[in-house]
């Protein structure tokens, strides 16, 4: 596919929502919606205060240092689980189920355990990405090829290395798959944390919007948190593109 | 069971005996986490309790309609765009980092369409399952291979009956797989709903006893919940390598 029908692609895709955006605010009306415009204005009219910014920094800094904790303990202990074939295979199933539980129910349980901190926060995020960077990480580490390792055993490469040179090189487009679902869930954690309990960030600007009833709030910081997890969901896939790529040559 | 079955086993049964052992022995505070057999005894008292398993029900009434209507809606929605391959290709993109979209920042505003209450909190759970259905049913009907088509063809079915009678049942283990989403996902949306802003169901009732400092009820109602998603996953595993097992080409 070439690179004026790629974006070409990406001009109707954005007219189109956009055009359903704008049909949905003339059916429904003023009071639960606000146009795409109006959105905008809004969201850019936010971005002048400093208040706002605090918020958004307050977010943000729990999303990245929950996301650095997702990928470092994550792909660690998903190569690990991967090298070693029986407590992967006792790990995974554990996994899986730990992956589907709607892990929610369990924010009170960090918030005793953490108090109503930032750090109650970044955990609730870890906790929901860690575990899907984990099992990619491991799938991806385990489907390497055999040959690939045991040729690097033959030529006497030490463990630490075979990990390093081949190993992982082998499975990075598995681990970006893995990083990508991980870590859209971690920003939504914490979210969801920022949600229900917190006094700063994003999450609690808009529980505050719900409360006084300002639509156009909610509609610019929604819009602000699609195009951020969006931006960074791209990054993650022109990563993976690139490297696929490379590897191809 | 297997080797890696049974290590599995004891690994699980080490780590709630040394919670309960740490409980007990006062290591870890009473009021953050109860020993595991505390929590037993609380989900019984929880699945005795009259008005619990009202509001119980009434959350998982939720759940069940949520997961009807994504399933419904996911499959059509993925026969309808499968063969639209240049409009596919459009929202793919959006289709594709869907779960990287924020969803639970649209809700504040399904409460302003809909008002707090049962609705916009089924709408949250629809929302959150649709996305995994449509992915499945689409991926599926990408795998089916084209000898049906062309026996389908040659039997001279129209696109509706080769919808009904190939197609879907050849992609049936992929739907399945994404009906198995939509099912946690469906939770996650009702019940982190319930917990962000509702007046009843499971997830108030958890952030209600966490803010009256009812340990052992948040407890009891938290395990409930989690079980109970163990264990309708393990039916529908089961159901899953069922239909595989009878898809296994015979050979001959």
């Amino acid at each position: 596919m070439g690179r004026s029908e790629k974006i070409q692609d990406a001009v109707i895709l954005v007219a189109g929502v956009l055009a359903i955006w704008q049909c949905l605010y003339l059916a429904i009306g003023n009071s639960a919606l606000t146009s795409p415009a109006e959105t905008i204005s809004k969201l850019i009219g936010l971005l002048s205060f400093d208040w706002f910014w605090a918020d958004v920094l307050e977010s943000l800094r729990a999303m990245v240092v929950a996301a650095v904790l997702v990928v470092v303990f994550g792909v660690v202990f998903g190569v690990l689980l991967g090298l070693h074939r029986l407590s992967g295979s006792v790990a995974e199933p554990v996994l899986a189920t730990l992956y589907a539980l709607p892990k929610v129910s369990l924010y009170p349980v960090v918030l005793l355990i953490f108090g109503l901190t930032v750090s109650a926060r970044i955990a609730f995020g870890v906790m929901h990405g860690i575990i899907p960077v984990m099992l990619f990480t491991m799938s991806a580490t385990a489907n390497v090829h055999p040959v690939l390792v045991r040729s690097a055993r033959v030529m006497h490469l030490p463990l630490r290395r075979v990990v390093a040179n081949v190993v992982l090189p082998a499975a990075v487009p598995g681990i970006i798959t893995g990083l990508r679902i991980g870590i859209s869930v971690t920003i939504l954690g914490v979210l969801i944390g920022d949600m229900f309990a917190s006094k700063k960030g994003l999450g609690f600007r808009l529980m505050n919007a719900i409360g006084n009833n300002d639509t156009p709030t909610i509609m610019a910081i929604a819009l602000l948190l699609s195009v951020f997890a969006l931006t960074v969901n791209y990054l993650l896939v022109l990563l993976a593109t690139e490297r696929r790529l490379r590897a191809a040559r | 069971m297997s080797d890696a079955g049974w290590i599995r086993l004891a690994v699980i049964a080490a780590a709630v005996l040394a919670l309960e052992l740490a409980c007990r022995l006062g290591y870890v505070d009473a009021f953050t986490v109860i020993a595991p057999s505390q929590m037993a005894a609380a989900l019984i008292n929880v699945l005795t309790s009259r008005e619990l398993l009202i509001e119980i029900s009434a959350s998982l009434l939720k759940v069940a309609v949520a997961v009807s209507a994504s399933v419904t809606a996911g499959i059509v929605i993925g026969i309808v765009l499968h063969p639209m391959k240049r409009v596919r290709r459009i929202v793919d993109p959006l289709l594709s980092s869907y779960y990287a979209l924020p969803l639970f920042a649209f809700y504040p505003l399904f409460i302003v369409l809909l008002g707090v209450g049962a609705a916009s909190i089924i709408l949250m759970g629809f929302v959150t399952a649709l996305g995994a259905m449509v992915l499945s049913t689409l991926d599926g009907l990408d795998q089916i291979p084209q000898v049906l088509t062309k026996v389908g063809r040659m039997h001279q079915m129209g696109p509706i009956a080769s919808m009904l009678r190939l197609q879907l049942p050849a992609a049936a283990p992929y739907v399945l797989a994404g009906g198995r989403l939509a099912i946690a996902y469906a939770f996650i949306g009702v019940i982190a709903s319930e917990f962000i802003l509702s007046g009843q169901g499971l997830g108030f009732e958890i952030g209600f006893a966490y803010n009256s400092f009812d340990t052992r009820m948040m407890y009891g109602l938290i395990l409930f919940i989690l079980l109970l998603v163990i264990v309708l996953n393990l039916v529908l595993h089961a159901w899953d390598d069922r239909l595989r097992l009878r898809r296994r080409p015979v050979r001959d």
